[in-house]
């Protein structure tokens, strides 16, 4: 810093200094790097495999792709407030059933939709309220939840199951059906992502996620209604783990007890990779859903490549490992180059 | 300055009989205080007298036990930090409380960020609006950086630019000055000097009483929790508040004993790191105390942290008693004598959720070590000591450092590294935040440590602290040692002529 001389005040534009271009630039980085591993995969495969890019072929991706990005996407919202939502692939199940039960009575499928997102917002509102008031970690609370609500559709389910043939017709095609090659379920999937992205950039509350995130003490001093904002994050995290299930109901046409089960994983493991960090404070909903792209890419990858599947996981593990080292890096990067900096300001 | 009109203004802001406890520590006992409008208030006590405590009250982050909070005469709960700043109460905690994730502007702006249409976040104005306070407070600091990897002195200045930022009726600051030099400080008082004039009530908090001198009208001191008194200044002297607060006279605040230098123990030569500091060269002799002076972000604390180890160097060598230190190897530089008491206490310094006891004994795992186990009853009688021969003021040494007031966490810190018994000893603001009773203490520690032969380079921002115990004055300038002045020519003018850049030496 240095002392300056009383002048007139500053006018905008404040032009930004190369330190913030520098973070802005890590950051922007971050995602672009994905963005083109991704095409660099889906270039390689192509020409591995001519059919994989088919007007079918990119259609099926984006298929497989939505309902992980939709999950992402809310998850995102709540490890950005430093906490994990591990209850989502149970909720996805459990709404995925409820919506084809209704559907398979006759009702109508926007009803089933709403149902089904209802549930999850319930769902988001019991983890909220745990996590919130409670003083145990969200790891643990969400862990709780997962086998409560699994065992609730159990119980339920039982062994029933539903099939495309107990559906009405509308809703099944509806769940493959599109523009050309991009599905409609995407297009649902692509305006969550972009509003959702719209609100944490632009409305206070969502930059109080971040704030929370950041530094929960410091969120509390500077008067933010931490309690309330968590509760948000997880609502609208059940809320989109509740769509997901009546997508992923029109979709496969086909669920049962299991449906979902083990799902929480590969959505933290997108979150992640897509440079959400763990530790809350930063990253972005695209990032989330890049990462689910990614992670879904790999998944059609490697069947289409003759890969054994038994690779996937194995292949998605390590792409977490290299997220986080990666974030580590780009840490340690920043950090010292914004040390350098400030000795610079003098 | 004192002259408050014969017909006295309402006092806006009023505690009055407020008691606190926590557990068994009652850190406040009935204590009632009056902030009027255009006057700065001191509150003034020695480490854990309940400052804070006072601060966080009035804040509505603690309830009171009992006792009454006024404002504007009526009587008010706080439910928490949100109604209090609703009332139009801003204040700046002794402990910055940043996102380091989110932007200079977004930090100051949070939860209240001016709105376009539709209530959605104006950034423009947002920015423009910090780019304005940074101004007002003379410091070029990028409103779109992030809050991570600010120094301690700017994250304090992003906390006063906040604290501004609110054009409150009362402004609270709990040591605001604790890491500022003298012309960063000068420019927090004429911002305060200014809002004074409009009818701001402002409440102050420091340990270098020559501040309270220069910027209060009043003072309240607390001694225990309890109160002692609430008096104008004028007429005041230190010796006179220091009494107050202590309870008894004190000794020499310098007590520098003369130590005649022995060999060199620490050697720098030519030490660069890039973009940071450049061809920095220097030696301390055993039995020496090296002052470092400079102003804030002149690289002082880079260079010692370099010196030790945490970042590495670019060009240059650093001997310790004769031999090289290996770049970049902080438990090296520990192997060879060398200890650094860090700037940061919080980040770097201390685990917060472990006892005193144990935050003392980390340093010394490597001594009470026994049969390659933790020796945890030498751990507990060597930081027993350790506490003791600082003052540290504790319930229970197993309690938790992070119950501690600021100014005994800054001690732990101290005792941790002490403890180790190094040859040569860096102390970055060893008495940062610590009250002028144990200032002397720590001088005393300093000065007797010195006289056993240890190298002690002190890094300080406090001149009178610098003038007082260096036996020598190195003073570092945009990231260039540009003075090396020797005691007997050290004066305030020679050392800050050469921090600022006016003079080369
Ligand atoms: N959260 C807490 N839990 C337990 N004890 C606490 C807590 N906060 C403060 N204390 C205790 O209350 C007393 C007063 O602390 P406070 O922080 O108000 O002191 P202070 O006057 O601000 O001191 P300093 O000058 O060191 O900042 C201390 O004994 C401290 O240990
Ligand atoms: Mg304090």
């Amino acid at each position: 810093m240095t002392v300056t001389t009383t002048e007139p005040a500053p006018v905008a534009p404040i032009p930004a200094s190369s330190s913030t271009r520098l973070v802005d630039r890590v950051f922007k980085m971050r995602e672009l790097a994905i963005f083109v591993l991704l095409l660099a995969i889906l270039a390689l495969t192509q020409l591995g495999n001519s059919a994989f890019l088919s007007e079918q072929g990119i259609k099926d991706l984006l298929l497989n792709a939505t309902i992980l990005v939709l999950v992402a996407t809310g998850q995102a919202l709540v490890v950005i407030t430093r906490n994990v939502d591990l209850s989502v692939g149970s909720t996805l199940g459990i709404s995925a059933f409820a919506a084809g039960t209704y559907l398979q009575s006759g009702g109508h499928p926007v009803v089933a939709v709403v149902l089904a997102v209802l549930l999850g917002v319930g769902f988001g509102l019991l983890n909220g309220l745990l996590v919130s008031l409670g003083q145990v970690p969200a790891l643990v609370v969400t862990l709780g939840t997962l086998y409560i609500i699994r065992g609730i559709d159990s119980i339920w389910v039982g062994s029933r199951q539903i099939t495309a043939a107990d559906l009405p017709d509308g809703f099944v095609d509806f769940g493959s059906a599109g523009i050309s090659a991009v599905p409609w379920l995407a297009l649902i999937a692509l305006a969550v992502l972009v509003s959702t992205a719209y609100y944490l950039r632009h409305f206070g509350s969502g930059r109080e996620l971040y704030a929370l995130g950041s530094n929960p003490e410091a969120a509390r001093l500077a008067g933010i209604p931490v309690r309330r904002r968590i509760l948000l994050a997880y609502t609208f995290c059940g809320a989109l783990a509740g769509l997901a299930g009546a997508l992923y109901l029109a979709r496969f046409g086909n669920v049962d007890s299991g449906t979902g089960s083990g799902y929480e994983l590969t959505v933290v493991s997108a979150v992640v990779v897509g440079g959400v960090v763990f530790t809350g404070g930063s990253g972005t909903v695209y990032g989330a859903a890049l990462g689910a792209l990614l992670l879904t890419s790999v998944n059609s990858v490697l069947p289409a490549l003759g890969v054994s599947s038994v690779w996937v996981l194995a292949i998605n593990g390590i792409l977490l490992i290299l997220a986080i080292a990666v974030d580590r890096i780009v840490a340690l990067r920043v950090a010292s180059a914004l040390k350098k900096r400030n000795a610079r300001h003098g | 300055m004192t002259h408050r009109s014969a017909k006295d203004p309402a006092p806006v802001l009023a505690l009055r009989g407020i008691s606190k406890s926590f557990g068994a520590v009652r850190a406040l006992r009935d204590v009632s205080l009056d902030l009027f409008p255009g006057e700065v208030h001191a509150l003034a006590g020695e480490n854990g007298a309940g400052k804070s405590t006072l601060i966080k009250t009035l804040a509505g982050v603690h309830r009171p036990d009992s006792g009454q909070v006024l404002l504007d005469g009526e009587p008010v709960t706080f439910h928490g930090p949100a109604d209090a700043r609703d009332a139009g109460i801003a204040v700046i905690y002794q402990e910055p409380t940043l996102f380091p994730d989110l932007s200079i502007a977004e930090n100051i702006f949070m939860g209240r960020q001016p709105r376009r249409a539709l209530g959605r976040i104006d950034h423009r104005a947002t920015r423009t609006a910090t780019a304005a306070l940074m101004h007002r407070l003379g410091v070029e600091l990028d409103p779109d950086r992030p809050a991570r990897g600010l120094s301690i002195a700017d994250q304090q200045i992003v906390e006063i630019a906040k604290a501004l930022s609110f054009d409150a009726r009362v402004l609270i600051m709990d040591e605001p000055t604790a890491a500022l030099t003298g012309s960063e400080v000068a420019r927090l008082f004429g911002v305060v000097r200014a809002l004074r004039e409009q009818g701001a009530a402002v409440l102050f908090i420091s340990h270098r009483l020559e501040e309270i001198f220069r910027i209060c009208e009043r003072v309240t001191t607390l001694r225990d929790g309890a109160l002692i008194a609430g008096e104008p200044l004028a007429g005041m002297t230190e010796e006179d508040l220091v009494r107050r607060m202590v309870g008894r006279d004190l000794d020499e605040l310098y007590p520098k004993q003369h130590v005649e230098a022995g060999e060199v123990a620490l050697s720098v030569r030519r030490l660069t790191r890039e973009g940071v500091f450049t061809d920095v060269s220097f030696d301390v002799r055993c039995g020496e105390i090296v002052g470092m002076a400079g102003l804030v972000g002149a690289g002082r604390t880079e260079v010692a942290r370099t010196v030790f180890g945490v970042d590495r160097w670019d060009a240059g060598e650093v001997e310790v008693a004769g031999r090289a230190l290996v770049n970049g190897a902080p438990s090296a530089a520990m192997a060879a004598g060398l200890a650094l008491v860090p700037e940061d206490r919080r980040a770097q310094g201390l685990v917060m959720g472990m006892s005193i006891e144990r935050n003392i004994g980390l340093t010394g795992l490597r001594a009470t070590r026994r049969a390659g186990l933790m020796d945890r009853g030498a751990e507990r009688s060597r930081s027993l000591d350790w506490a003791v021969r600082l003052q540290v003021k504790y319930a229970r040494i197993a309690d938790a450092v992070s119950t501690l007031s600021g100014g005994n966490q800054q001690k732990v810190v101290l005792a941790k590294w002490l403890a180790t018994g190094p040859a040569v000893l860096i102390v970055d603001e060893p008495t940062r935040g610590i009250d002028v009773g144990t200032k002397a203490e720590v001088h005393r520690l300093l000065s007797a440590l010195a006289a056993d032969g240890v190298a002690v380079l002190m890094i300080s921002s406090d001149l009178p602290e610098i003038l007082g115990m260096a036996d020598r004055v190195l003073v570092m300038h945009e990231g260039r040692l540009t003075a090396e002045i020797p005691r007997s020519d050290a004066t305030e003018e020679t050392v800050m002529a050469a921090a600022t850049g006016r003079a080369a030496a």
